[in-house]
């Protein structure tokens, strides 16, 4: 039996031992507990092995679980990143496009009834799409004008995409139709790995380093990393910085349609809003990482998603502030090193 | 000067499509207008001004005072004869338009992203409760857990809880303006936005303070329309002062270039703060006020939907002019009304048009966007009201009419 | 000794591995007039960035009126008695010519946001005070007739003006020109000429100016600095400028003299 499981029936020992008595299997205490599993499972941690012993079985899930949230944050960051070191934008609507990811790809199989990896394909490419619209439509007519108008801009577009949605689709949350390639979980060296974390894994490191290479390598990189620095001498370069900044928003995009894909086999609920929180956060790892800076976004995201879980693994009586945790270490990074881990002064 | 417009106003206006004079008459915009008004003024100098009324100081103390007048006689009116339905939206829009006052000092006049309204509207709410419920009431709402000493024992009158409200909720954006407005950078806006976030998280999640997702209920129905709008003229008041200072003139240097703002001197991070305290400190006031006219808050009501109200009032009203606020906060509160028409099932001709909820907001969204992609001045612009440009143009849709009838 | 009035000491400024400027060493007496001059692209303007703040240094020593200032922020120098103008001049468009002359008197307000929103107090003599100051150095600039104009419709010349009543406006000691006649035609430049002599001697003022017109900075300057490259390669009066091949090298490329 791997620990984990020994562990989960030494905690109902536990607890059934205080109740007094046996605990027959349909009681509504035992379901509670079950349901219980964070909270209980580590406050039960300390209390059965004590604060010296560590059981790292735990430990180690608890961070295959971090790092899991953290690439998927990671992933939505980047696109964040980009866009705002070449326009200094917060695309607000970036969450959402996590939310249309999700939805296309919902509709093309469940609707279409399109095989799932097309689906995820089209989606990937539709999302890109609906990124150089928005671009091209609602923030390029802007360009010119003060910071604060961008900003309306793009949190009105935010808007409109969440309630196209809520009017469009309905509000009632969908589950999204898992592949069985992604479910089930394998057990290495005691700690029980879903098969979701490892495929997120690699996604995520085989989109970062694409990413990576476009940025540093290609003619489009170089130009992207140029406008991020004055915009006015790349356009007197004779270069179209309509195609690149397109480009920007595309790749962006694109990262953030294959985060809200894997995103929602994590997290199976669909609905119009389900965008906005990881947008938020997502936002906060790239300031953590460094505005403007790739690798930095990946990093924050990690951090951010390391972060999240193992705080609520250590204080569990907190779990509700979950969502905190990023205002929190947003607050702190301002006040200590606001150009963030990797990242540099971006001129104004 | 302003006098003279009335002729060469009169040249421009006839040159122009109707509602470009909206604003065209003296109000001018464009850098080739400005030119042209200009020469036209110094060339005409020994025209003779028709029709041409000036407004002194003193008259126009006058007119603010009767138009005020007018205004409280309405209200008086209003409160003994107006039904239930309308005197809610009367309420309504007092203290909607005491919010985009407020945010509109922070975006339009400071021109920092906030926002943060919907968080300090729960926190100015939510202190205001718990000040004004007697022990006994709380004993009686907070039945999962009881409510924490001190609070559980203090109870004040309104007026006291409402300064508390706008108190705790400008100490608060105290906190928050230090780490962020150090910095340069649009992190005011993610940050604003998260502390939203928190905030409703926070009240979900302390049921010892906030009595969590059951929210407060049976709150005294404190406000009326002597309490809303009384609030809502003093700061229209104050804020108009504020801008008219030097103060505020400090904002509008850190809006238009903070780099030289600061080369003369200008402390860009206290400018900024002073308008984000005083705005939250207005927010928090305009809580207290809603909680106890709605009697019953709760966690969900303060979403981001709220901020994006504000938003599109201020936008559409012009961002900077705090005329614009309070026009756009009329209009938005009153056609936000109109349009609830969309959501509900209407019956015309045998049709039943089932109603889309929702459908409001996407029309809000899409107003919001095509505003600031065609018309980002809004209806003000950056001007504010005054006597003197109302009766000019009067005299110039006068003129106009009368020499084209 | 009596005191510096205004030096810089080995001030350098490098962006990454790139030094902007290096080195320079500049001496400001009260009462003169400096000016900084060398090619495109030589660091000049870096130099006033520095030396208001708005740019940090990477070494070297700013000291003036006997304090050093180096690192701190704009706004502290700028209340110490250092006033500049802009290269692409930075008014606020959207403020009227005498609101942007007003607002750098902020820093001289006397009264609270308290006395401000109630108008009692020092509010009124404040506010009096204020704008009389404002009208006086429009006056002083000939720019009253557009004292209820927006800032952002001046025609050129007049808005390089307003950006030195704006300066003005800060009662400073040593003010700081950064290309003050650019786009202006030989005549507005020798009106110039005379109003930088007028302002200095009537509001007793230090001047230092960058610019690329050689014949209006011979005429103006007292002394004269050069730098090329971000580092300095000559110091002293007009005539001995004029003469130095080292500046001639440097202005018009390696001849063979």
């Amino acid at each position: 039996m791997c620990s984990a499981r020994k562990f989960y029936y030494e905690c109902v020992f536990k607890y059934v031992r205080e109740f007094g008595g046996t605990l027959p299997r349909g009681s509504l205490h035992f379901h509670a507990f079950q349901n219980e599993s964070y909270r209980v499972k580590t406050a039960y941690l300390h209390a059965v092995l004590g604060p010296g012993n560590v059981d790292y079985g735990f430990v180690l899930q608890q961070i295959v679980f971090g790092l899991t949230l953290g690439c998927l944050y990671g992933l939505l960051a980047i696109g964040y990143t980009m866009v705002y070191g070449v326009l200094r934008l917060i695309n607000f609507a970036h969450g959402d496009l996590l939310m249309a990811s999700a939805y296309i790809a919902f509709f093309g199989i469940i609707i279409f009834q399109i095989p799932w990896p097309l689906a995820f394909l089209l989606s990937v490419a539709l999302t890109a799409a609906i990124g150089i619209l928005i671009d091209r439509g609602a923030y390029k007519p802007i360009r010119n004008s003060p910071r604060i108008s961008a900003l309306i801009t793009a949190i009105g577009i935010s808007f409109l995409l969440e309630n196209l949605g809520l009017v469009a689709i309905g509000g009632r949350p969908k589950t999204f139709p898992t592949p069985s390639l992604f479910e089930g979980s394998q057990t290495i060296a005691g700690v029980q790995i879903p098969n979701l974390s490892i495929w997120v894994f690699l996604v995520t490191c085989v989109l970062l380093a694409g990413v990576m290479l476009i940025v540093r390598r290609t003619k489009v990189g170089m130009a992207m990393r140029a406008l991020s620095r004055d915009m006015e001498t790349v356009r007197l370069m004779g270069i179209d910085i309509d195609r690149v900044i397109s480009f920007t928003f595309a790749l962006g995009s694109g990262l953030a349609a294959a985060g809200g894909i894997l995103w929602c086999m994590k997290y199976p609920a669909v609905e119009p809003f389900m965008g906005v929180i990881p947008g938020l956060k997502a936002f906060v790892a790239a300031v953590i990482g460094g505005i403007g800076s790739v690798s930095g976004a990946a990093l924050g995201g990690l951090i951010l998603g390391l972060g999240e879980i193992v705080i609520v693994a250590v204080w569990p009586d907190w779990s509700g502030y979950r969502d905190a945790t990023a205002f929190s270490m947003l607050i702190i990074i301002l006040l200590t090193r606001p150009t963030g881990i990797m990242g540099e002064d971006l001129p104004n | 000067m302003l006098g003279k417009s009335t002729f060469c106003g009169e040249a421009l206006f006839c040159t122009k499509v109707l509602p470009g004079h909206f604003r065209n008459a003296f109000c001018i915009t464009s850098e080739s207008e400005e030119r042209a008004y200009v020469a036209a003024v110094r060339g005409m100098s020994d025209t003779l001004q028709r029709n041409d009324t000036r407004i002194t100081p003193g008259r126009d103390r006058m007119l603010t005072c009767v138009s005020l007048a007018t205004f409280l006689c309405f209200l008086w009116y209003a409160d003994s004869y107006f039904g239930d339905y309308s005197i809610r939206i009367l309420n309504n829009i007092a203290i909607f338009t005491m919010l985009a006052v407020s945010y509109n000092l922070i975006n339009g006049v400071t021109g920092q992203f906030s926002l943060g309204p919907n968080a300090f509207l729960a926190i100015g709410a939510y202190t205001s409760s718990l000040l004004t419920l007697s022990p006994e009431e709380k004993l009686r709402t907070f039945i999962i857990e009881p409510l924490v000493w001190p609070i559980s024992e203090i109870s004040v009158s309104f007026p006291v809880s409402i300064v508390a409200a706008g108190v705790v909720a400008a100490l608060l954006a105290l906190l928050m303006a230090i780490p962020v407005f150090r910095v340069r950078g649009d992190y005011l806006a993610i940050v604003t936005l998260g502390f939203g976030e928190v905030i409703q998280v926070v009240a979900n999640n302390v049921v010892s303070v906030t009595n969590g997702p059951l929210g407060l209920k049976g709150l005294p129905p404190y406000t009326n329309l002597w309490w809303s709008w009384g609030v809502c003229l003093l700061t229209i008041l104050c804020v108009v002062r504020l801008v008219n200072s030097s103060y505020g003139r400090a904002m509008k240097a850190v809006r238009e270039d903070e780099t030289a703002a600061e080369a003369m001197a200008i402390n860009a991070f206290r400018t900024k703060t002073l308008a984000f305290t005083f705005s939250a400190f207005v927010q928090g006031a305009a809580g207290g006020l809603l909680a106890h006219l709605i009697t019953t808050i709760s966690p969900s009501l303060f979403t981001f939907m709220l901020t994006f109200n504000l938003l599109i009032m201020i936008v559409i009203g012009g961002l900077g002019s705090t005329t614009g606020a309070v026009i756009g906060a009329v209009l938005v509160t009153w056609g936000g009304e109109l349009l609830r028409a969309f959501e509900e099932p209407v019956t015309v001709f045998g049709y039943t048009y089932e109603g889309i909820p929702g459908m409001r907001m996407v029309i809000f969204s899409v107003l919001l966007v095509l505003v600031m992609l065609f018309a980002r001045s809004g209806i003000m612009g950056r001007h504010e009201f005054s006597w003197q440009a109302l009766i000019n143009r009067c005299h110039l849709i006068g003129n106009f009419l009368r020499r084209h009838s | 000794m009596s005191g510096v009035f205004f030096r810089t000491e080995r001030l350098t400024v490098s962006f990454g591995g790139l030094a902007a400027l290096s080195n320079l060493d500049l001496e400001i007496q009260e009462g003169e007039i400096v000016g900084l001059i060398g090619p495109n692209g030589a660091g000049k303007t870096t130099a006033f960035n520095a030396i208001t703040g708005i740019v940090k240094p990477s070494r070297g020593r700013i000291v003036f009126l006997d304090a050093d200032i180096t690192g701190w922020r704009t706004p502290r120098i700028a209340r110490s008695g250092i006033a500049r103008t802009f290269q692409n001049i930075r008014l606020y468009e959207d403020l009227t010519v005498t609101e942007n002359v007003m607002v750098a008197a902020h820093c001289s307000v006397r009264y609270s946001v308290v006395e401000a929103i109630s108008g009692l107090g020092r509010f009124r003599s404040d506010e009096r005070r204020i704008h009389e100051r404002a009208q006086f150095l429009l006056d002083l600039m000939g720019l009253t007739r557009f004292a209820r104009e927006k800032a952002g419709s001046l025609p050129y010349g007049s808005q390089r003006k307003l950006e030195i009543a704006r300066g003005l406006a800060l009662n400073p000691q040593l003010l700081l020109l950064d290309e003050p006649v650019a786009g202006m035609n030989p005549h507005e430049t020798m009106e110039f000429c005379e109003l930088v002599r007028t302002i200095r001697t009537e509001l007793g003022l230090t001047v230092g100016l960058i610019d690329h017109d050689m014949g209006f900075v011979m005429d103006v300057c007292h002394k004269i600095k050069v730098i090329d490259h971000g580092i300095p390669i000559a110091w002293g009066t007009p005539q001995e400028i004029q003469n130095d091949p080292k500046v001639i090298a440097a202005y018009l490329g390696e001849t063979s003299a």
